[in-house]
């Protein structure tokens, strides 16, 4: 069989089981009875080995296979979750990576995987750690489950029931068997409900009525009904229906419901992390969790939503396009202004703002939550914690924020260079926090969260802070700063210096973090995406990252100014306010000219004389000053006029025109002219 | 039998300069344009004229005769832009005229002559002499060197 076409997807896939095992071993490892994360590991494994093995990945399959009768030892209470037993399998879906991964990169996905093969098998038959045998009461539990394959309720059922019990109506539960040859099963099952509903209330059905309608089910489904007609009338009445073979209705008490979701609430006590958010991902969770277990109280909550899968590359495509006619829109909203067509001017009204909606549902589609990259970072920081031999929970709040891809794409690493530094720099050993009255397991938080028209990224960790004494010493050492400016520095800016080049300061050079490159290369990073990034730290009790980065690249809010013929484009989200001063108001402090804006000395930047701007030098007394900030500096801009406030399509100079001081890219105007995009940040000393 | 592939001639466009004719190879030449508006870009070379919006493609422009140190171009009616593609970049060059397409045979081509005096020796790739016409052929890989200013 050819089964290069299916090799995308197959790649795809695999990544986000292996994913999920991932996810699943490490909720295990805090809750190793929780059975129902055993079956989600063995879920994603076995789907693994069948579609290793259809595209002919024998080491794969073959891995898989021993992994899953491992799990399959757990599930069935044979074996104990153990560290050692985790390690084993953790080392086994590390591999299985390493092979998706290089068959990802075109090759063969072979790798030796007898060692991990043996030791999977010493496991399962027990040659090394020793099987004790699980709790009694966990067996029990898990047969009660499986007896039970009917239905279960929410909270919200249950009152239902409860109130026609009280009105004297009775709850039974019926299971309807249909002919195994049954043509239309979507048919009959219209035809039951429509009766059941002609009885009574239909408050559950097992599988749900989406899936009943969409025949995803074999030859038997149960429904749950309240009505107050015996239990002999409803039973003869289904069995009306042609093509059903066998109709049982059984009464139930509330007594009995209650007793039965205690013991549904023990099995499935721990929530299932919901690795969702990814839309397709939400799916196939959904769809994956509802046959095995206790399937309508969680489908009924989620509302199916209809997602496709689109090629990234289209939705690029389909950005540029819009990117077109937003220059296009431009042009006509100034040809409307020249013309003073007020039916011309309507139109175009109207289709800004339907660009608009298109610019945000265009740019809502390229959003991807912060999930895909945050979800690597658990087992990284377990494996680093083990090796550095401390203790660290890693919290992970609002993995589901969303971004551009192209941010997403590329924030990966200096997190991983952050969280490296955290768990290296910043949390101590056990014996430290527990001599310093901590408690002996430190947190290092991974926060992301929307604010305005930016998104933010935090890393904060209860360590140790970062010691200004320690700091200050290094960088006058390294040179970064002399010894008169030391001493000057507020504790933010001595933080700060950790972010210059060629800084590292744990005094052995470890694995983990200090191999060089510093944290400089992260500050470059988050720049170059637009994005600021802010310490502050108290020694003793920790430090916080945050991260600024703009919710999308490619366009932007700017404010147009002209100077002389020209027409600048400075970006929002840089500017704080523009200003008309009077040449009055210029002071002088060493050559340099200032304003006393709001009580604070700002220095001004006359972009004329920057941009060497040809023309006449005029005199005016007025001048219109854009106040812009880097961090808590500020600078004032100074320009002839401004023009407005406007939604531009980022463009790049070209590769030959690579970076040019102060200008961080190009857009084209309404007139079809480029104007060019001032870098405020490289204007503020 | 419509057009073989030639391997014996070089297609090439050719352009003028001051007073000298000088050729690039068609595969390198994207299109030819008529001089349109150029917006500066300050903290550059004098002889980057600026950028300009190519159909919804922000472009940079350099004064060729600058480049080579033959004096700015005088922006006449026949001057037009020349767009290179080089490997991923595109840049505009501009020339006084653009006069023809010709095909010169490869045997043709010879090295320059040491004596050819001014900065554009640096630039050229090779001479041809067809019909009493000295065509100059430019290395355009060093006469686009992609440039850095600012930091």
């Amino acid at each position: 069989m050819d089964t290069s076409q299916y090799l995308e997807m197959f790649i795809e896939e695999s990544k986000e089981h292996l994913q999920a095992c991932n996810e699943h071993l490490l909720e295990l490892e805090k809750n190793p009875e929780n059975i129902a994360i055993v079956n989600e590991v063995f879920r994603s494994a076995h789907t693994l080995k069948g579609m290793s093995a259809t595209m002919g990945y024998e080491d794969i399959a073959n891995l898989t296979h021993k992994m899953e009768n491992v799990l399959d030892e757990i599930r069935n209470s044979r074996l104990n979750v153990t560290v050692e037993l985790l390690d084993v399998v953790f080392v086994a879906v590390d591999q299985l990576e390493e092979m998706v991964m290089d068959i990802a990169a075109g090759g063969e996905g072979k790798l030796d995987v007898t060692d991990t093969v043996q030791k999977l098998h010493k496991i399962e038959t027990g040659e090394e750690i020793p099987v004790a045998a699980t709790t009694v009461e966990l067996a029990i539990v898990s047969n009660v489950a499986q007896e039970k394959n009917w239905l279960s309720y929410d909270d919200y059922d249950m009152t239902v029931i409860e109130q026609s019990f009280e009105q004297n109506y009775f709850t039974y539960e019926i299971s309807v068997r249909l002919r195994e040859d049954c043509l239309l099963k979507a048919a009959r099952v219209y035809m039951i409900f429509e009766l059941l509903e002609k009885m009574g209330d239909v408050i559950k059905s097992s599988p749900s009525v989406e899936k009943l309608e969409g025949e995803d089910f074999d030859e038997i489904f149960y429904v749950a009904l309240v009505t107050n007609e015996p239990s002999e009338d409803v039973q003869k009445k289904l069995m009306k229906v042609s093509e059903v073979t066998e109709v049982l209705v059984q009464s139930v008490t509330i007594e009995q419901l209650k007793k039965r979701n205690n013991f549904e609430l023990n099995i499935e006590d721990t929530p299932v992390k919901e690795i969702a958010n990814i839309i397709e991902d939400k799916q196939q969770i959904a769809e994956v969790k509802s046959p095995e277990k206790s399937p309508t109280s969680k489908n009924n909550s989620v509302q199916s939503s209809k997602t496709i899968r689109v090629n990234i590359e289209r939705l690029d495509i389909l950005m540029n396009l819009f990117e077109e006619l937003v220059i296009d829109r431009g042009r006509l909203q100034s040809i409307s202004e020249d013309l003073h067509n007020s039916e011309l001017d309507e139109t175009v009204e109207r289709m800004s703002r339907i660009t608009g909606d298109l610019q945000n549902i265009i740019l809502n589609m390229r959003m991807v939550p912060v999930e895909t990259v945050f979800n690597r970072f658990p087992k990284m920081v377990r494996q680093l914690a083990r090796d550095l031999n401390k203790k660290i929970n890693l919290e992970v709040i609002g993995a589901e924020t969303e971004l551009d891809r192209t941010v997403v794409d590329e924030i990966g690493d200096p997190l991983v260079h952050l969280i490296r530094n955290s768990l290296d720099h910043g949390v101590e050993s056990p014996e430290i926090r527990l001599a310093n009255g901590k408690p002996e397991e430190g947190t290092v938080v991974l926060r992301a969260y929307h604010s305005g028209n930016h998104v933010f990224i935090e890393i904060e960790d209860d360590g140790a802070g970062i010691n200004r004494q320690k700091v200050l010493k290094k960088a006058i050492s390294k040179g970064i700063v002399s010894n008169e400016v030391a001493q000057t520095l507020s504790d933010k800016q001595v933080a700060e210096l950790i972010l210059s080049s060629g800084f590292s300061t744990a005094d052995v050079i470890s694995d983990v973090s200090g191999r060089g490159v510093g944290l400089d290369v992260v500050k470059t990073t988050i720049e170059s995406l637009g994005g600021t990034i802010d310490i502050s730290s108290t020694e003793g009790q920790g430090s916080l990252f945050s991260i600024q980065l703009p919710l999308t690249l490619s366009i932007i809010s700017v404010m147009l100014v002209e100077l002389g013929e020209e027409i600048y484009a400075i970006p929002l989200s840089s500017i704080i306010e523009t200003a008309i001063i009077r040449s009055s108001d210029i002071l002088n402090a060493h050559n340099q000219k200032v304003i006393d804006f709001r009580g604070k000395v700002v220095p001004l930047v006359f972009l004329e004389n920057v941009f060497d701007v040809p023309r006449e030098s005029t005199d005016d007394e007025f001048h219109s000053v854009v106040l812009v900030r880097k961090g808590d500096k500020m600078a004032g801009l100074v320009v002839d006029s401004f023009i407005g406030q406007q939604e531009i399509v980022l463009k790049s100079l070209g590769a030959y025109l690579s970076s040019v001081f102060a200008i961080s890219g190009a857009t084209i105007l309404g007139n079809g002219k480029v104007a060019l995009i001032i870098d405020c940040n490289a204007l503020i000393s | 039998m419509t057009e073989a592939v030639d391997f014996q001639n070089l297609k090439v466009v050719v352009f003028q300069l001051a007073d000298k004719e000088y050729v690039i190879p068609v595969s390198q030449v994207q299109g030819i344009e008529k001089l349109i508006y150029i917006t500066r870009v300050p903290k550059t070379p004098s002889f980057v004229k600026g950028v300009i919006n190519l159909r919804g493609v922000v472009t940079p422009i350099i004064d060729l005769k600058e480049r080579f140190g033959l004096g700015e171009s005088s922006l006449s009616e026949s001057a037009r832009i020349i767009i290179i593609t080089l490997e991923d970049m595109d840049v505009g060059v501009i020339v006084d005229s653009a006069n023809d397409v010709l095909d010169i045979p490869l045997d043709s081509i010879e090295p320059q002559p040491e004596v050819v005096g001014g900065m554009e020796q640096d630039f050229i790739a090779g001479v041809a002499k067809i019909d009493r016409r000295l065509l100059i052929l430019l290395n355009l890989n060093l006469v686009l060197n992609p440039i850095k200013s600012g930091v």
